[in-house]
C-alpha cells in the first residue's frame, strides 16, 4: 500500500547550516500523525519543505506515491495537500464565507473561469456553506475575515484547508495560543474534519497530541529520534531526555 | 574611437555615474531603513540645483555648495516629521503615493518660483574650461566634471565613515534591521528616522548643486534623473549599496558612451556582408543608431535584469 | 433525498442602480447643453473607463502600476491609425467599433509585457511597470513611422462609412460622440463590475489580500495576475481608441508617465476599494485637469495637494469618506453631525479660499507679470501690487485655519463619540450585521 505521505532521506540547510538532517518518514493513508519536538527543533522547516514553501536541500518526497520534490505550491495543493499555518494565513479583507467559497473553487473545476457568475454557482455555495457550518462560523458568515478573534480565525484557518477536498491535511500547531476550552473545541474540530483523510500535524500541545494521534514522531535537532503509537513514545528514555535534558547540565 | 575619447568618455561615465551614485545611495539608505521608496527624492535634487542656484545669484558659488544641501536636508526632515510620518501608520503603498504626490507638488512650486523656462545656473568661472595639464597631454576634459567626482567622492567617503565609525552610525545601522530593539535600547528612533531623511535628501540636494550646473537646471530635470536612479537600485538590487554602486557606474557609462555611438544593427549587419537598405524588413529598427537608443537602454536593461534577476546584482531582498 | 429549495431573491438594488445610472447617462447632455459640458462628461466618460480599468490591478488584485498608460495609448495608437485606414477606405470597419481595436491591440500588449512583469507583485512590479511606460515612452520617439515622432499621428473621425449594416453616424456633432463614448463606458462598467463577481475576480481578491495562501488553495498567483493584467489592459485599450476617437490625435503623451500619473491619482483619489471608487475619482479628475484648468494655472497645484491631503488623512479615497458617512445615516445618527460638519466645511472653506487667493495672487506675479497686476478671483477684482489684496488673503487664511482647527477638534470628538456607539451595537448585536 502507498503511504499517502512519504520522505526520504530529506536534507535542508540554509546556507551553512543544516536544519533538517536525513529525515525519512512514511505515513499511511488514513493515519493521524503528530510531530513533536522542542522549539527549533525544525519541525515548521519540515512542513514547509513538504509544502514546497521552501525547496529541498537533498532527498525526496512523495504523495500518495508521486513525486513532488521541488514542485511549486499550487501543485502540490492540486495534487491532494493542503495545510495550515502557525500564524494565521487567512485573506482578511474577503469574509468568511469568501474565504470558504475562494478554498473550494479550484478543486471544483472552475480554476481561473471569468465567464462563470460566483453566486450562480450552487456547488461552490454549497460546499463553503457546509464547511462553516462544521468549523462554526455560521453566525460570523459576512464578516471580514481579519475582524475574527483570534480562536475564530484558527477555526477559518482550518476551514480553509480542508475546503479543497485534499486527502492529506498538514495543520501546523492548530492550537496555538488558545484557552482549554477552546483548545477542546479545536481538538473535536479536527477530528472531525480529519475522518477519512490523512493527518500530520504539528503541535506543542501533549494532551492534544495524545489525544488526536494514532503515531507520533519526535524531531530533534532535525532529526526523528523516536516514531511509534503514543504509548511507546510517553515510555521512550531518549525522548525524555530530549524534552527534559539529563539530570546534570541540562537546561 | 581614439583611446583619447575612449579615456575621455569614460571619465564623463564615471563622473556621471558618481552623480547617479550620491542620489541612489541617499534613496537606498532611505528605503532601507523606513522600507518606503521616496518618489520625491530625484525632486529633492531638482530643488538642490534651485537653491544653489538662488543663493549663488545672492553670495555666489562656494557658499551655495554649502548652504544649498542644509537647507534641502532641512527641508526634507520637515517633510518627514509632518508628513510621511502621519503616513507611516496607513502602509507601504500610501507611503509610496504620499512621495509621488509630493513630487507632484514640488515640480508645480518650482515652476512657480523660477518660471517653466531652464534658469541659468552656470558652472563658476574659476572652475570652468578644460584641465590644463590634460589638455596639453591631448585629453579634453572639464575641470568642473572633476570637482563633481571630487565632491561626490569626499561626500561618500564620509557618509561611509560616518556609518561605520561613529555611534550615530552605528544606531543608524542598527535601526536598518531592528528599529524596535533600537528604541527599546532608549534611542529616539523616530527622530534617527527623520534625521536620516533629511541627511537622503540633503545628499540628493549636493548632487543638484553639483549637477544642476553641468547639465541643464529645469523643471523637468527630476522626471529625467529619477527614472535613471530608480533604474540604478533596482539594477543594483534594493536595499545594497555596494549594488547601487556598480549599477550607477554602469549606467553612466553605458549614457556617456551610448550617446556619442553611431554604431547601429545594421552597421553591424553591413560589417558581416549582409545589405541593409531602406528595403529590408524593419530597417527602421536596424538603422537606428546607439546614439539614438540611448534614451531606452537603462529601461531596457531594467526589464532585462527584472526579468532573468529580480533581486537585482547584489540584491538581499525583493520586496 | 430531498430538494434544496433554493430561494433567490431578485437584486432589486443592484437593478435600480444600474438603471438609474443608464437614465443619468441617457439623460445627461439633454440637460446640459453647451457644449463645454458635453466634452466634460465625454472625457470623463473615457476616463471612467482607464480608471475602472487601473483598479482591476491596483484595489482588487493589489498590482499597483506606474505604467498602465502604455496599454491605453498602444491602444490609442492602434485605433488612430485604423482610423486613418478607414478614411483611405482600406479598411472596411464602423467607427463606432473602433475602441475594440484599442482594446484588442491594449491586451496584446498586456499579454506580452504582463508575462514579463506579473512574477512579483508589490515593489517589483511597480517598479517594472515604471520602466516598461518609459521604455515605450522612449521608444515612441524613436519609431515616427508608427509613432508620428513628436507631433503624433492625427485622424478625422467624421471618415467611414456603414459597416454591415451599422449604420454610419458622422461623429461630427459632439452629441453623437457623447453618446457613442457613453454606450462604451456603460458597457465597460458592467463588464468590469461583473468580472467581479466571477471566479477569477475573487481569487483575484485572495491573492490581494494573502498571496503565499492562495498558492496553498491551489492558485498560481503568477497566472491569476497575468489573466488580470491582460483583461485590464483590454479596457485600458478600450479606453484609448476612444480617447483617438474624441480627440483626433494620438501622441507620446498618451503613453508618458503624466498618463499613467494620472489615472493613478483618478483611481486612489475615488477610493481602491470600492468598484464605483474610480469612477468617482475619474470624474473628480477630469474636473480639475479639464474643468478647473481653464479657470487658473495652479488646476496641477491644487490637484497634487488634494491627492496628498487624501493619502494623508483618507487614504480609503472619496468613496470611503461617502460610505463611512453613510454608515453613520444607517444608524439614524447623521443628524448629530449636521453642526460640527456645518462649521467644519464654513471653516475649509474659508481656509481653501485663503490659500486659493495667495496661490492665485503668486503664480499671477511669475508667470503672468506682463499682463498686469490685475486680477480676477471669483469676479472680483485684486490687485497684486498693493498690499490689501495680500494682507486680506492672508487674515483669510490665518482665520480660516484657527476655525478650522476648533472645528475639527470639535467635530472628531463628536464622530468618535458616534463610532463608539455603533462599533458598541455592533458588538452587542452580531447576527444583525
Amino acid at each position: 500500500m502507498t503511504a499517502a505521505l512519504e520522505l526520504a532521506n530529506v536534507r535542508k540547510s540554509f546556507g551553512k547550516t543544516e536544519i533538517i538532517r536525513d529525515v525519512s518518514l512514511a505515513v499511511p493513508p488514513g493515519e493521524r500523525h503528530a510531530i513533536i519536538g522542542p522549539n527549533g527543533a525544525g519541525k515548521s522547516t519540515l512542513f514547509n519543505l513538504i509544502s514546497g514553501r521552501f525547496p529541498l536541500s537533498s532527498g525526496t518526497i512523495r504523495l500518495n506515491g508521486a513525486d513532488i520534490t521541488g514542485r511549486k505550491p499550487f501543485e502540490i495543493n492540486r495534487l491532494g495537500l493542503s495545510r495550515s499555518f502557525q500564524i494565521t494565513n487567512i485573506f482578511h479583507r474577503l469574509s468568511v464565507f469568501e474565504n470558504l467559497r475562494c478554498a473550494v473553487l479550484w478543486s471544483l473545476g472552475y480554476r481561473y473561469s471569468f465567464w462563470h457568475n460566483l453566486n450562480k454557482l450552487a456547488d461552490a455555495e454549497d460546499r463553503a456553506e457546509a464547511i462553516l457550518k462544521r468549523i462554526g462560523l455560521r453566525r460570523r458568515r459576512n464578516i471580514a475575515a481579519g475582524l475574527l478573534t483570534y480562536a475564530e480565525q484558527r477555526a477559518l484557518e482550518i476551514g480553509i484547508t480542508i475546503a479543497g477536498d485534499a486527502n492529506v491535511i498538514l495543520l501546523d500547531e492548530p492550537t496555538a495560543g488558545m484557552s482549554r476550552s477552546e483548545t477542546a473545541n479545536a481538538v473535536a474540530l479536527v477530528r472531525d474534519v480529519t475522518q477519512g483523510k490523512t493527518l500530520v500535524m504539528v503541535e506543542h500541545d501533549m494532551s492534544v497530541v495524545f489525544g488526536l494521534a494514532d503515531r507520533i514522531s519526535v524531531v530533534v535537532y532535525g532529526e526523528i529520534i523516536a516514531c511509534g503509537p503514543p504509548a511507546q513514545i510517553r515510555a521512550d528514555p531518549k525522548v525524555k531526555e530530549a524534552y527534559l535534558g539529563t539530570q546534570a547540565g541540562g537546561h | 574611437m581614439t583611446f583619447d575619447f575612449f579615456l575621455v568618455q569614460l571619465l564623463n561615465g564615471i563622473s556621471y555615474g558618481l552623480l547617479l551614485f550620491m542620489l541612489a545611495s541617499g534613496l537606498t539608505l532611505i528605503f532601507s531603513m523606513m522600507g518606503v521608496l521616496n518618489f520625491a527624492h530625484a525632486s529633492f535634487y531638482m530643488i538642490g540645483a534651485y537653491f544653489a542656484y538662488q543663493i549663488s545669484r545672492w553670495v555666489g558659488f562656494w557658499p551655495a555648495l554649502i548652504l544649498a544641501p542644509l537647507a534641502v536636508g532641512v527641508l526634507g526632515a520637515v517633510v518627514e516629521r509632518f508628513g510621511l510620518r502621519r503616513v507611516h501608520k496607513w502602509g507601504h503603498v500610501p507611503e509610496l503615493l504620499f512621495t509621488f504626490g509630493l513630487s507632484y507638488i514640488i515640480v508645480e512650486l518650482v515652476q512657480v518660483i523660477w518660471g517653466r523656462a531652464a534658469v541659468p545656473y552656470s558652472v563658476p568661472a574659476e572652475l570652468d574650461g578644460p584641465i590644463a595639464w590634460l589638455q596639453r597631454l591631448g585629453l579634453t576634459f572639464p575641470k568642473y566634471r572633476a570637482f563633481m567626482m571630487a565632491v561626490a567622492v569626499l561626500m561618500l567617503v564620509s557618509t561611509w565613515l560616518l556609518l561605520t565609525r561613529t555611534r550615530i552610525g552605528l544606531v543608524i545601522q542598527a535601526s536598518l534591521t531592528h528599529p524596535q530593539q533600537v528604541e527599546a535600547l532608549g534611542h529616539n528612533v523616530p527622530r534617527v528616522l527623520m534625521g536620516v531623511f533629511g541627511a537622503g535628501c540633503a545628499l540628493a540636494g549636493l548632487a543638484g548643486v553639483i549637477g544642476g550646473n553641468a547639465f541643464v537646471t529645469e523643471p523637468g530635470m527630476a522626471g529625467a534623473v529619477g527614472a535613471i536612479v530608480f533604474v540604478v537600485i533596482v539594477f543594483g538590487g534594493m536595499g545594497s549599496l555596494s549594488g547601487a554602486f556598480i549599477a550607477s557606474l554602469l549606467l553612466g557609462l553605458v549614457d556617456a558612451f551610448g550617446k556619442t555611438s553611431d554604431a547601429s544593427i545594421g552597421g553591424l549587419l553591413r560589417w558581416f556582408g549582409t545589405t541593409v537598405d531602406p528595403q529590408t524588413f524593419g530597417y527602421a529598427v536596424w538603422k537606428l543608431t546607439l546614439a539614438q537608443v540611448a534614451p531606452v537602454l537603462p529601461f531596457l536593461l531594467l526589464v532585462l535584469i527584472l526579468i532573468f534577476r529580480p533581486k537585482g546584482l547584489m540584491g538581499t531582498r525583493e520586496d | 433525498m430531498s430538494e434544496v429549495l433554493r430561494y433567490r431573491p431578485i437584486n432589486l438594488g443592484r437593478w435600480v442602480v444600474w438603471g438609474f445610472t443608464a437614465l443619468v447617462f441617457l439623460c445627461l447632455p439633454l440637460l446640459l447643453e453647451n457644449l463645454f459640458a458635453r466634452s466634460l462628461m465625454a472625457q470623463m466618460g473615457i476616463m471612467i473607463i482607464f480608471a475602472l480599468s487601473y483598479n482591476m490591478l491596483l484595489g482588487q488584485s493589489g498590482m499597483l502600476s506606474f505604467g498602465h498608460a502604455v496599454y491605453s495609448g498602444l491602444g490609442a495608437y492602434f485605433a488612430i491609425h485604423a482610423l486613418t485606414w478607414i478614411a483611405r477606405g482600406q479598411f472596411a470597419y464602423p467607427v463606432s467599433l473602433l475602441p475594440l481595436v484599442g482594446g484588442f491591440a491594449g491586451m496584446l500588449f498586456g499579454v506580452v509585457f504582463g508575462y514579463l512583469t506579473t512574477k512579483k507583485a508589490g515593489t517589483p512590479f511597480a517598479m517594472i511597470s515604471l520602466g516598461i511606460g518609459e521604455m515605450v515612452f522612449a521608444a515612441s520617439l524613436m519609431f515616427p513611422g508608427f509613432f508620428g515622432g513628436e507631433a503624433g499621428i492625427s485622424g478625422n473621425r467624421t471618415a467611414g462609412g456603414a459597416f454591415l449594416g451599422i449604420p454610419s453616424l458622422s461623429f461630427g456633432p459632439d452629441i453623437q460622440i457623447y453618446y457613442l463614448i457613453a454606450a462604451w463606458t456603460f458597457a465597460s462598467m458592467i463588464a468590469m463590475f461583473a468580472l467581479t463577481q466571477t471566479p477569477l475576480g475573487r481569487i483575484a481578491n485572495a491573492v490581494r489580500d494573502n498571496p503565499e495562501r492562495a498558492e496553498f488553495i491551489g492558485y498560481n498567483t503568477q497566472r491569476v495576475r497575468w489573466l488580470m493584467l491582460i483583461l485590464s489592459s483590454f479596457f485600458a485599450g478600450v479606453a484609448g481608441g476612444l480617447s483617438a476617437i474624441y480627440f483626433e490625435i494620438v501622441s507620446a503623451e498618451n503613453v508618458s508617465a503624466i498618463r499613467s500619473g494620472g489615472v493613478l491619482l483618478a483611481a486612489f483619489m475615488g477610493g481602491v476599494t470600492f468598484f464605483f471608487g474610480p469612477i468617482l475619482g475619474a470624474v473628480v479628475f477630469t474636473i480639475f485637469a479639464v474643468a478647473l484648468s481653464e479657470y487658473t494655472k495652479a488646476w496641477q497645484l491644487y490637484l497634487g495637494v488634494f491627492f496628498v491631503l487624501l493619502v494623508m488623512f483618507a487614504p480609503g479615497g472619496l468613496s470611503s469618506l461617502i460610505l463611512m458617512n453613510l454608515r453613520v445615516l444607517k444608524f439614524r445618527k447623521f443628524k448629530r453631525l449636521r453642526d460640527p460638519y456645518f462649521g467644519l466645511i464654513l471653516s475649509a472653506v474659508a481656509l481653501a479660499l485663503g490659500c486659493v487667493m495667495l496661490i492665485e495672487m503668486i503664480y499671477h506675479l511669475t508667470l503672468d507679470f506682463a499682463l498686469g497686476p490685475q486680477i480676477k478671483l471669483f469676479g472680483f477684482p485684486f490687485n497684486t501690487e498693493r498690499p490689501e489684496s495680500w494682507v486680506f488673503a492672508v487674515s483669510v487664511l490665518a482665520g480660516g485655519a484657527l476655525a478650522f482647527e476648533y472645528a475639527r477638534q470639535h467635530f472628531r470628538a463628536v464622530w468618535g463619540e458616534i463610532q463608539v456607539e455603533i462599533e458598541d451595537w455592533i458588538r452587542d448585536n452580531p447576527e444583525d450585521t
